[in-house]
């Protein structure tokens, strides 16, 4: 037995059809972004954001590693013979030429001064502050080794100079230099 | 071949039970009377094998997220904990770990058997590319799991491993964000491994019932290649291949259990034994021994995204193997020189897994390149080749025939 239905109305049912399905499919898609964004960084780890760090107890040729957003950062009071080394050498000798800091604009030299500005343009070459990792493989380098008187990565055998400038060995960048300002002459906030 | 089983229950309330859910004739049909080429040698019992490790895998891991803390302050002193306090904890902890590791070593042989054999060929696509998206799984749910205990081996393999993905063009450092849910590996990617490292080993025992599923519907492949054509090819399952697994398995959990006892710890690194401390890198990092030949070929590869993307693909390309070996006939028995070249492809893996446990440096850097150029060839034109160059040996007409002789047969 076959029913036949006059006058049935197909546009309208294809039209719920299609809109049913329609609303399904983006509700379904909507509803997975929760899931999705849910694994993003939250408002705890963000709030951990920022480090101030005073310079002052620092001796000359004292390195210290801090924590930021978990990552090591290195800062270190330069001896004036480390300085004296990363500013004679010529940008031509750089396997990075680019200053790789984050504070100023991402084509910047790798000269020394721009490893050491921040923010604010704010110039102190004694201290010098990097994000203390390879750039290679996300290996924590060793400081005050290397052929260049600067970091050595034990992982691959990279070594940064005094600037934290890569010199030899597989890594593709410079150490990164994090955002930072200083607040006063020997305070700095990163991040 | 498989079909429903014409097994009549005697009993009245097994007929009962079956008559509104076939669930015993099922059993029946596919575990007991399943008819199975009567060739089979050892080398097919793997499969059980690699299904009693599954389920030792998930026992022990049930019972030991009953002591363990999946926090940064407290995960490696709750595995410790395990260790000393937990009644038995240390034998759980160990079968659990090592459990691992003879996991691979089963999938491992279990692979290499399909290979030598041409498990893949039709009609057995589906069966082995469902194969390798559970070994696909294997090793994510392996690596999640040997970040939990949080020394620092886990540490850095997971530092190491979550920023293959920082390669990716662009979105490289978000992506990477959003696995660690922070700005490096801590205690959000602690817990969200966690979390995976219990679900996984489920979806692996849902892609085990499909494997089997796809197993039965076509039949099992055998040392000769050769299609069941009559009943006088086969054996019932029971009792012929459930005694010779069980068997093989129990020859199998000797090995693994001289293993827990013994040298619980020979399979793994001792730098793991020191909690993680994200300030200070070992040495020298390296991934668990099954991981070795895949980090081989990451480092083999100047370029970053290269050896990334050359790393998945010797993966990817497993899934293609059905059409990149163009031979129509499947045993390697038969195929005097692809077996050469299986060897060769065995040889090559090997020296992959040596060469990724080395700095990479010098003459071993040089080895890992070749090795995985080597792998390649071996799959993209090798094997394509080999269909149209070599002549098989004669094959016998049946399995009956290739296991009694022509006479009998």
């Amino acid at each position: 037995m076959t029913t036949k239905v006059e006058n049935a109305d197909v546009s309208r049912r294809d039209f719920l059809y299609i809109a049913t399905g329609a609303v399904g499919a983006v509700g379904t898609a909507l509803a997975i972004w929760p899931f999705i964004d849910q694994m993003n960084p939250d408002a705890s780890v963000l709030a951990l954001a920022s480090t101030e760090f005073d310079l002052a107890p620092l001796e000359e040729g004292q390195g210290v590693t801090i924590k930021w957003r978990g990552k090591p950062v290195f800062i270190r009071h330069r001896t004036p013979k480390e300085i004296e080394e990363a500013k004679k050498t010529p940008l031509a000798e750089l396997k990075d030429p680019i200053a790789r800091n984050l504070n100023l604009p991402p084509d910047a030299e790798a000269t020394d001064e721009n490893r050491v500005k921040d923010a604010n343009g704010k110039v102190n070459e004694k201290y010098l502050v990097q994000i203390g990792i390879c750039t290679h493989l996300g290996c924590v380098p060793l400081g005050e080794q290397g052929d260049y008187d600067g970091w050595f990565c034990p992982c691959h055998g990279s070594h940064y100079d005094s600037a934290g400038r890569i010199r030899k060995g597989p890594a593709p960048r410079n150490l990164d230099i994090p955002p930072y300002k200083y607040t006063s002459d020997t305070v700095i906030v990163i991040g | 071949m498989s079909g429903h089983s014409t097994y009549e229950f005697k009993n009245p309330i097994a007929r009962w039970v079956d008559e509104r859910l076939p669930i015993l004739s099922v059993v029946r049909g596919q575990l007991v009377d399943f008819p199975t080429p009567r060739n089979l040698n050892y080398w097919w019992t793997f499969g059980g094998i690699l299904a009693t490790m599954l389920v030792i895998q998930i026992l022990t891991g049930i019972v030991l997220v009953m002591h363990f803390t999946p926090h940064t302050s407290m995960a490696f002193d709750s595995v410790e904990h395990i260790m000393r306090d937990v009644n038995w904890g240390w034998l759980l902890r160990w079968m659990h770990a090592n459990g691992a590791s003879f996991f691979f070593i089963a999938v491992y042989i279990h692979i290499f058997r399909g290979l030598y054999y041409g498990s893949y060929k039709a009609p057995r696509e589906i069966l082995w590319m469902i194969g390798v998206i559970i070994f696909i799984a294997m090793m994510a749910t392996a690596f999640m799991g040997y970040v939990l205990p949080w020394g620092q081996m886990s540490y850095w393999g997971a530092v190491v491993i979550t920023n293959l993905f920082s390669a990716i063009p662009v979105v490289g450092d978000q992506i990477v964000q959003w696995l660690w849910g922070g700005f490096s590996v801590a205690n959000p990617t602690l817990q969200r491994f966690f979390s995976l490292h219990y679900l996984l080993p489920f979806v692996l025992a849902a892609l085990v019932f499909l494997h089997v599923w796809a197993l039965h519907v076509t039949g099992n492949n055998n040392p000769d290649g050769i299609e069941v054509k009559s009943e006088q090819d086969t054996l019932p399952f029971h009792p012929y291949y459930t005694m010779k697994d069980l068997f093989a398995i129990l020859v199998f959990l000797m090995v693994y259990a001289a293993f827990v006892f013994y040298s619980p710890w020979y399979l793994g690194h001792s730098i793991n034994f020191a909690p993680a401390n994200p300030l200070s890198t070992p040495a020298h990092i390296v991934p668990e021994w099954y991981f070795l030949p895949f980090y081989a070929m990451l480092r083999a590869i100047p370029d970053k995204l290269g050896g990334v993307i050359v790393m998945f693909s010797s993966l990817i390309i497993l899934f293609f193997l059905p059409w990149l070996d163009t031979s129509k006939v499947k045993s390697l028995k038969y195929r005097p020189l692809a077996r050469q070249f299986f060897w060769l492809l065995v040889i090559v893996c090997l020296v992959l897994g040596i060469a990724g446990a080395q700095p990479a440096q010098g003459a071993w850097l040089l080895v890992a390149r070749l090795a995985t150029a080597w792998y390649f060839i071996h799959f993209l034109v090798i094997l394509p080749l080999l269909g149209f160059i070599e002549k098989p040996k004669p094959i016998p007409a049946s399995i009956s025939e290739a296991v009694l002789g022509k006479a009998k047969a």
